[in-house]
């Protein structure tokens, strides 16, 4: 009888848990998708200011940064007040910031040089800023394609060696955001501490990585 | 709640307010303890904020449309007049950039690094009384009172297209007259081989001036200079209005130099001071990225910014995403007929 309901208490647990982590994705999807279709919404209907390519160029960008940094937050933040509710959603935040990445360059093509290749290329190739940008989004993109599951178990150790890339990336993402602009160089800086930080609490694991 | 009502909007607030509680009259009110800066810029702290996650992404877009929502409570609007003139016929039959466009995406740093931000921290830019005083190396120095500026040389619209260096550009019927008519007046002497040009510094009025970080890092006043056969040009422009009005705050009110065959950074904007002298002067820009922006700063699709290409731009007109805008910059934006004589002894690759 007592056995019983122990049982019954944990399979209670186990399925409140999965609810939980169910209701907290939709959350995320919500807040992520929300603002990116409102914001396509007001660019394609000339309401996102007066130059809506480059209003949605840096929408998409910052929002790329912004959600790649929290996913970087989630495993110190998880670790430190034991929310394992948290690590469950890590991998959903690592995509979205893909998908932002993604419309980023995607809006550079399609809407900033509007399909001229020769100068697409050129511009990845010749500016310093977007290089390390491509770069960084290639490392997302790799990341992003062997998030699934199978590929996870099929890849064993060389999984979290490829993931480990990510440390990279965001150093790369904030280079290129401080490098992008003109003059106003304090939000990039602020990003950039914030990355720093964040890399600073995986200093046993980098220099595992550099051997 | 207290948070939330504390970096929210006034009038969202006092709806919240009311929601919640009904406040007292002994109620300390929230602007009566906040210091007035930090108060009258709350809305570019929670921009700010907006590194903090996902959840405020959208505060980063809070430029209008439904963002408005939380934000209706401009207070004044800064007042533009009618002007007499004598129009533009627009015998290229140049597509102009619509006014709410031309008046709301502006690089004017005095008022906020955003292009939205002039429009908005601008409308309560005090221009009356205002004196733009003509001096240095010349014989009949002058001052030029608000009033003045419109009525001292004959008005006249001229359509020009507007190039800025980060490779976007408008169509824009401006209001003014020749820089010349107003430097001759002053009668230059032999040793006036240059202009130099210098915005109004008033950190009260303008927080960009007050605030490096709302300022972009830029040591003001800002100034800018030409050759005295530049300023010479008829193409140069004084500016005192657009679209038959006169200039909006964010636009450079009351008075700003349009160079239109120089990017745009040339124009410098609300001048108070015009002087002759022997040598090149300084110019913002160039003091701040001599590598980036030089002395000339002449359209040239051959002369790359080093981040970017100069090759093709983006003629912002009317039109979503899907405008295709992109268009082949021209050599000296255009106007090379009328300027490019004037650099024929000189390395345009060298002096970009």
């Amino acid at each position: 009888m007592k056995k019983d309901t122990v049982l019954t208490q944990a399979i209670y647990k186990k399925s409140s848990l999965k609810h939980k982590v169910k209701l907290f994705k939709f959350f995320i999807h919500l807040s992520a998708l929300l603002p990116l279709i409102n914001a396509y919404y007001l660019a394609f209907t000339d309401q996102l200011g007066a130059d809506p390519v480059e209003a949605i160029i840096h929408f998409t960008g910052i929002g790329a940064f912004n959600l790649l940094l929290l996913s970087l937050a989630i495993t110190p933040i998880s670790k430190r007040f034991r929310v394992s509710l948290l690590l469950k959603v890590r991998r959903l935040v690592g995509l979205y910031s893909f998908v932002y990445a993604f419309c980023h360059l995607a809006n550079f093509l399609v809407f900033e040089v509007q399909f001229d290749w020769v100068l697409f290329l050129n511009e990845i190739i010749k500016r310093p800023y977007i290089t390390v940008g491509m770069a960084g989004l290639l490392i997302l993109l790799s990341l992003a394609v062997t998030s699934i599951s199978l590929l996870k178990r099929r890849m064993g150790k060389r999984w979290q060696k490829l993931h480990n890339w990510v440390y990279l990336a965001v150093a790369l993402v904030g280079i290129h955001f401080y490098w992008s602009v003109k003059s106003e160089i304090i939000e990039p800086s602020i990003y950039l501490i914030i990355t720093l930080a964040l890399l600073s609490l995986r200093v046993k694991k980098l220099t595992q990585f550099k051997k | 709640m207290p948070f939330l009502l504390h970096i929210g909007n006034n009038k969202f607030n006092k709806a919240l307010t009311v929601l919640i509680k009904t406040p007292k009259s002994y109620v300390i009110k929230e602007n009566e303890v906040t210091p007035e800066n930090v108060y009258l810029n709350r809305r570019g702290l929670l921009k700010g904020l907006g590194f903090l996650g996902a959840g405020a992404l959208l505060s980063s877009t809070s430029t209008n449309a439904n963002a408005d929502w939380f934000s209706k409570d401009e207070p004044t609007k800064f007042k533009t007049t009618q002007l007499k003139y004598k129009s533009d016929q627009n015998t290229d039959n140049l597509i102009l950039t619509p006014e709410a466009k031309v008046t709301s995406h502006n690089n004017f740093y005095e008022f906020g690094t955003s292009k939205t931000d002039p429009v908005k921290n601008a409308q309560s830019f005090n221009v009356d009384p205002w004196q733009l005083t003509i001096s240095g190396e010349c014989d009949k120095p002058y001052t030029l009172d608000l009033d003045d500026l419109t009525k001292a040389f004959a008005l006249e619209e001229r359509i020009y297209r507007m190039r800025c260096v980060e490779a976007w550009s408008m169509v824009i019927p401006w209001v003014g007259f020749e820089l010349a008519k107003l430097l001759k007046k002053a009668q230059p002497n032999s040793r006036a081989n240059y202009v130099a040009f210098e915005t109004l510094h008033d950190p009260q009025q303008m927080p960009g001036q007050a605030s490096r970080r709302i300022g972009g890092g830029i040591d003001y006043p800002y100034v800018e200079g030409l050759r005295i056969d530049e300023a010479m040009n008829p193409l140069t422009l004084m500016s005192v209005g657009l679209y038959g009005k006169t200039l909006p705050a964010q636009n450079g009110a009351p008075i700003r130099l349009v160079v239109p065959w120089k990017y745009g950074f040339k124009s410098i904007k609300s001048i108070v001071g015009i002087k002759f002298i022997e040598h090149q002067p300084a110019s913002t820009w160039n003091i701040l990225a001599p590598k980036e922006y030089g002395f000339y700063a002449n359209v040239n699709p051959k002369v790359d910014h080093p981040r970017w290409s100069q090759a093709s731009e983006r003629r912002i007109t009317s039109g979503g995403l899907f405008a295709r805008n992109r268009i082949d910059t021209q050599p000296f934006n255009g106007y090379g007929e009328q300027v490019a004589d004037m650099y024929k002894n000189i390395n345009l690759q060298k002096n970009f």
